[in-house]
């Protein structure tokens, strides 16, 4: 009895190891920076800065509009996009071509389409080639938008996607021969049925969108102030530590926020 | 599944001999002993060739490693467990160091060529005396435009930015320091002002620049000029020589009102051992034709008056990187700010940012 005890917390041993050094111990620490100044000395200003500064609480919202814009739009693309997809002859491959883009780096897919926005990039040329006037696109709202959108969208496809192929077609029959149209299939049966998969696709998108400095600077030519940005500053260039971390605390809350707001409460679903 | 390992093996394989092959060969050229000096500098910041005669001249071969940031490389030198003989901080940068007491003073007795250097490149504030420090390398901060958009003299003062002509034309190098330096100039105020008052005008004066700025960026600024996507941008004059190999359309002005000066600065950190070394290679990058040769390499600005001599008439003669006497005397050099007052010029910067 005692040596079965002894080897089933063998098998615990590395995953809690792995859990206290790689989740644990990390949000610990930035919890623990962010109670202390630039003069190393104990202090709660740092989350009283953040809350009565007009600055960050503007950029708070700036960043939710922002993650939220984006998110709604991968929905809107996604949903439909892995509808058509589920349904196709050869799915897993038109699936893989989806996921294809999530291999290349992002910094080059940023770069990429800083050579088709550009004054004289690919878009422009063929505007032209149209008669129509060359257009700014490099730094506008629009622009950060459909990057950062397309940047995500496998992200939301997927889950959408395994949601989908999960639904049997007996559902799908059942529904059309008790007299149903297509749109309430799609309303009353498969919507309701790929919840699961659209509720973790935000979880996987809107997070990562709130904090995308990187974006924000190459293609939206820091005109969209997120709160990656004032986190990416404090850290390398005012080495305010305490402060870059409060802001990552404030991340780590709003993201159990969505967590609860999208909570899925596995109902047993037989087979 | 074991298809999947036996590939990845493979490859680690692969690429582990392919690394030792490499480690091997650079061995085999390298020199073995004591005869060795560690440099610790800028990414492609000197002459390779200029390393080869040195170690053809004296026999000492050079280490070089590089950083990106002058706070990366404050932090690895801080933090122990290097033995780097000489290093290459900018201006604020060498006091910081010597505030830290990470600075080995420079041994004059074993330096040769000093009197090469020009009288506006020495005796900084940064570093009265010289104590520390000899120039590398100085430049500016200026405003680069393209001469399709402005016309060339048209453009020649910090104030003009704000003319609604140049409505969303203009780029910034992404630089809090540099930005709200160059706001601070165009009300006349000091480039190292602590007075709250004189920061918080100058925030509001960038924030009336708002409709004009098209975009804050950092090195994408070059590739961004050299296609043409805005006429206007403040940055580096070594960031802008760059940009003006790549498009002849573009030319670098200072504004005569005054701006920012910088330096990089060869140092002594406290991590040094190879004390024969440094001085050999400190009297080596002292003469004039090496450092001629290196500023012909990099492109920027050499202190070296010697070396300023042996350049092209074209280099020589270019007002955009050699300044007249008068412009170089309102050019100021950034001094080190409190930790608080580093946190108070990137808020203001942060907000000109927010502001629309």
């Amino acid at each position: 009895m005692a040596m079965k005890k002894s080897f089933k917390g063998l098998f615990y041993t590395p995953y809690i190891l792995w859990l206290a050094m790689f989740v644990i111990a990390p949000v610990a620490l930035i919890i623990y920076y962010s109670f202390f100044d630039i003069h190393h000395q104990f202090t709660f200003s740092n989350y009283r800065v953040f809350f009565e500064s007009g600055t960050y609480l503007t950029m708070t919202a700036n960043s939710v509009l922002y993650a939220f814009l984006i998110t709604v739009i991968s929905i809107l693309i996604s949903y439909p996009m892995a509808l058509v997809i589920s349904r196709l002859k050869h799915r897993d491959l038109w699936i893989l071509l989806v996921i294809l883009p999530t291999w290349i780096n992002l910094l080059l897919k940023a770069y990429a389409f800083i050579g088709l926005l550009s004054r004289d990039g690919l878009v422009n040329n063929l505007f032209e080639f149209f008669g129509i006037p060359a257009q700014q696109m490099l730094f506008t709202d629009a622009s950060f938008i459909l990057v950062a959108a397309y940047i995500q969208i496998p992200f939301m496809i997927l889950p959408i996607y395994n949601s989908m192929t999960d639904i049997s077609d007996s559902y799908i029959r059942a529904s059309s021969d008790l007299g149903a149209t297509k749109w309430q299939t799609l309303t009353k049966i498969i919507i309701p049925m790929t919840m699961p998969g659209i509720k973790s696709g935000i979880q996987i998108v809107f997070i990562p969108s709130l904090s995308l400095f990187m974006l924000s600077r190459l293609i939206g030519g820091n005109k969209i102030i997120t709160l990656g940005t004032a986190v990416e500053e404090h850290f390398l260039t005012t080495m305010n530590w305490g402060m870059g971390s409060t802001i990552g605390v404030v991340l780590i809350i709003s993201m159990v926020v969505v967590m609860l707001f999208t909570n899925t409460k596995r109902k047993g679903r037989r087979s | 599944m074991k298809k999947f390992v036996i590939t990845i093996i493979t490859i680690l394989v692969l690429c582990a001999g392919l690394g030792y092959g490499s480690h091997e060969l650079t061995k085999s050229t390298g020199d073995s002993g004591s005869k060795v000096l560690n440099l610790y500098n800028w990414g492609d910041y000197i002459d390779p060739a200029l390393l080869t005669k040195f170690q053809k001249e004296t026999g000492y071969h050079v280490n070089v490693e590089t950083f990106d940031s002058n706070e990366a490389m404050y932090t690895k030198i801080k933090q122990g467990g290097t033995n780097y003989d000489l290093t290459v901080p900018s201006d604020y940068m060498v006091q910081k160091m010597k505030a830290d007491h990470m600075l080995i003073p420079l041994d004059k007795s074993k330096l040769t060529g000093m009197q090469n250097y020009g009288s506006s490149f020495m005796n900084k504030s940064f570093d009265p005396g010289n104590r520390y420090s000899i120039p590398y390398f100085w430049g500016t901060l200026g405003i680069i435009y393209n001469d399709q958009d402005v016309k060339p003299g048209s453009l020649e003062h910090w104030n003009q930015l704000w003319q609604p002509q140049y409505k969303d034309g203009i780029m910034l190098i992404d630089s809090a320091r540099d930005i709200m330096g160059f706001s601070l100039i165009s009300l006349g105020k000091s480039v190292n002002t602590t007075k709250t008052a004189n920061l918080l005008a100058a925030r509001n004066k960038l924030n009336r620049l708002s409709p004009n700025v098209k975009a804050v960026v950092a090195d994408e600024i070059k590739m961004y000029m050299a296609e043409g996507e805005a006429p206007v941008a403040v940055d580096w004059s070594g960031e802008a020589s760059e940009m003006m190999s790549q498009n002849s359309h573009l030319h670098y002005v200072v504004p005569t009102e005054g701006s920012n000066m910088w330096f990089d600065n060869l140092v002594i950190p406290k991590t040094a051992k190879h004390f024969k070394a440094i001085y050999a290679f400190l009297n080596f990058m002292n003469k004039p034709e090496n450092a001629a040769q290196n500023a012909k390499y990099i492109g920027y600005s050499t202190p070296n008056n010697q070396a300023l001599k042996l350049l092209p008439k074209s280099v020589r003669n270019d007002k955009q990187f050699y300044p007249p006497q008068k412009v170089l005397d309102r050019l100021q050099v950034y001094s080190n700010l409190s930790p608080t007052k580093v946190q108070q010029y990137n808020d203001l910067y942060l907000e000109f940012k927010m502001h629309h």
